[in-house]
């Protein structure tokens, strides 16, 4: 220490690069072990606190009640418990209104990019109208307005109000995807007689996967976590399930600490999952 | 119509603005059947333009322009039926780098033409060999140098048996040393008798292949003349200035 303070003070008035002492520290906060050690450390405290916290209030943990929501061991073998059920619940509605919300998406965006000016307008008033407002509200607003109105249950109302308000956000997507393709490539497409369907089909959408393969798999992580809301209208899945264990035991602390948990492994395993694929996507060029 | 001396495109009195820029001023210019058409100039002179114009890749302002018996303008079957008959070649190439050069040869065939797949291959193979890369069918554009993309480039728009080519310059982009492989391919093809307009300044090639060269300036045609003439004693001075411009080296 002694040394780099000497160091510092031989710097005079120049501007001196940073003393060694800092930039020695500096790659020791930077090092893995410490960068390990550093988490920890964060982690520990505020688990630690939350703990203290919770024994101040009596808090009384039962965390050995948990595994039985996962799965049970009877004399037919291993019956799933409901947390994975609700899983399953979360996974089917975000994936089908996922689906839909790419169709939804494709089309405003292509509506968008058309030569249309109604079309136009039309995507234009969609992308605003969602964009502007709160899920929460457009979901109250398709359960309980349209759903009287068209006759849906409130599955159908859930999901079509996540494919609609993620639709929205995944039509600026295409369309920056869509726009980041040289206009050489519509040019050459064009000059061989192509319909303005073929240059999508077979020039321009398989050229915009790449671009658009990072954000797509964040908004099927938003979707998943945003497929939570639909518990306020008590839809079955993952957060419903939860609401549901924790009014027949009151653990609630437990309870949303598994189902975040949850949640967090299905989320990291689709990011890891994208990024091996997002690798596969950009080998040429 | 008589087929061997008909004119095959027609631009009668043809502009073209951006904005408030006149690009092209009173263009008339008609280009017979089996004819080679050099067009060169000054940059921003609306070669390009006008010659994006004859596949309405630009869409003209006034006048009419007639490829092939048909007229160009906002009916899109039209505009499709041009360009199956118009190839054209780019000074970028813009060769679809997500297809291999076969599949960039054989797209146009199996989804424009509908020609079912095996026939369509058949085809590319041919006019690969034609652009002397017969060996590079499986390979992506961007593994390919510069002049065989744009061989490539040239095979893929003749893969569609196109009654004219347009080539907007098409060495421009190309390092020294692959230029001649690209003209070398382009004499041979005028030697087949293709119809063909070409924007560029190479004008050892124009002297070679040329029928009739054509000076353009400030968006105006200003001299048409054989290359004989056009070379050694052109009428405008503006022609002459240019010609000694890029002759000097």
């Amino acid at each position: 220490m002694s040394a780099g303070g000497q160091m510092a003070g031989t710097g005079g008035r120049r501007a001196q690069p940073r003393p060694q002492w800092r930039r020695h520290l500096g790659r020791v906060i930077a090092s893995r072990p410490a960068s390990v050690l550093i988490y920890f450390a964060v982690m520990f405290a505020i688990i630690a606190t939350a703990l203290k916290g919770a024994e101040a209030m009596g808090y009384n943990w039962q965390w050995y009640r948990i595994p039985r929501y996962f799965y049970d061991v009877t004399e037919g073998g291993i019956v799933l418990g409901e947390i994975p059920w609700g899983l399953v619940g979360t996974i089917a509605l975000s994936a089908t209104a996922f689906l839909l919300a790419t169709v939804i998406g494709l089309i405003v965006a292509l509506l968008r990019l058309s030569d249309l000016i109604v079309g136009r307008w039309v995507a234009q008033g969609f992308l605003e109208i969602v964009r502007n407002s709160p899920l929460l509200v457009l979901l109250y607003v398709f359960y309980y307005v349209f759903g009287p109105i068209f006759g849906l249950d409130r599955y159908s109302a859930s999901v079509l109000c996540l494919a609609v308000f993620h639709g929205a956000l995944i039509s600026e997507i295409f369309r920056a995807g869509i726009n980041a393709v040289a206009k050489g490539q519509w040019e050459a497409a064009d000059a061989i007689g192509m319909t303005r369907w073929q240059v999508y089909r077979y020039i321009v959408l398989p050229q915009s996967v790449r671009f658009m393969l990072p954000p797509m798999t964040g908004e099927v992580v938003n979707m998943i976590k945003s497929s939570a809301i639909v518990s306020v209208i008590a839809v079955a899945e993952l957060t419903t399930i939860g609401r549901n264990i924790i009014s027949d035991t009151y653990m609630s602390f437990e309870i949303w600490f598994t189902i975040a948990a949850v949640y967090m492994v299905v989320t990291l395993i689709i990011s890891t999952g994208a990024t091996l694929l997002e690798r596969r996507y950009t080998v040429r060029d | 119509m008589n087929p061997g001396a008909s004119s095959i495109i027609e631009l009668t009195g043809v502009s073209k603005y951006f904005g408030p820029f006149k690009a092209l001023d009173d263009i008339n210019l008609s280009v017979m059947t089996g004819e080679r058409v050099v067009v060169c100039g000054p940059s921003g002179s609306g070669k390009s333009t006008m010659i994006r114009c004859i596949n309405r890749l630009e869409e003209h302002d006034e006048g009419r322009i007639v490829v092939d018996g048909i007229e160009l303008g906002e009916d899109t079957q039209n505009i499709r039926a041009v360009r199956q008959d118009v190839g054209m070649v780019f000074q970028q190439f813009n060769l679809f780098p997500h297809l291999t050069v076969l599949e960039n040869l054989t797209i146009g065939p199996i989804r424009v033409r509908k020609m079912d797949k095996a026939r369509a291959e058949a085809l590319a193979r041919q006019y690969l060999d034609r652009v002397h890369i017969p060996e590079q069918a499986d390979k992506y554009p961007a593994q390919l140098s510069g002049g065989q993309q744009q061989r490539v480039a040239i095979a893929r728009s003749l893969c569609m048996e196109p009654r004219i080519m347009l080539f907007d310059e098409p060495t421009s982009a190309l390092d020294p040393e692959m230029i001649n492989e690209v003209l070398d391919v382009m004499v041979e093809l005028a030697g087949t008798g293709m119809t063909m307009v070409v924007v560029t300044h190479e004008m050892g090639f124009a002297r070679k292949v040329a029928d009739r060269m054509v000076f353009m300036e400030a968006g105006r045609m200003v001299e048409v003349a054989p290359p004989a003439k056009f070379f050694s004693s052109p009428d405008s001075d503006r022609a002459r200035l240019f010609l000694d411009q890029i002759l000097e080296h």
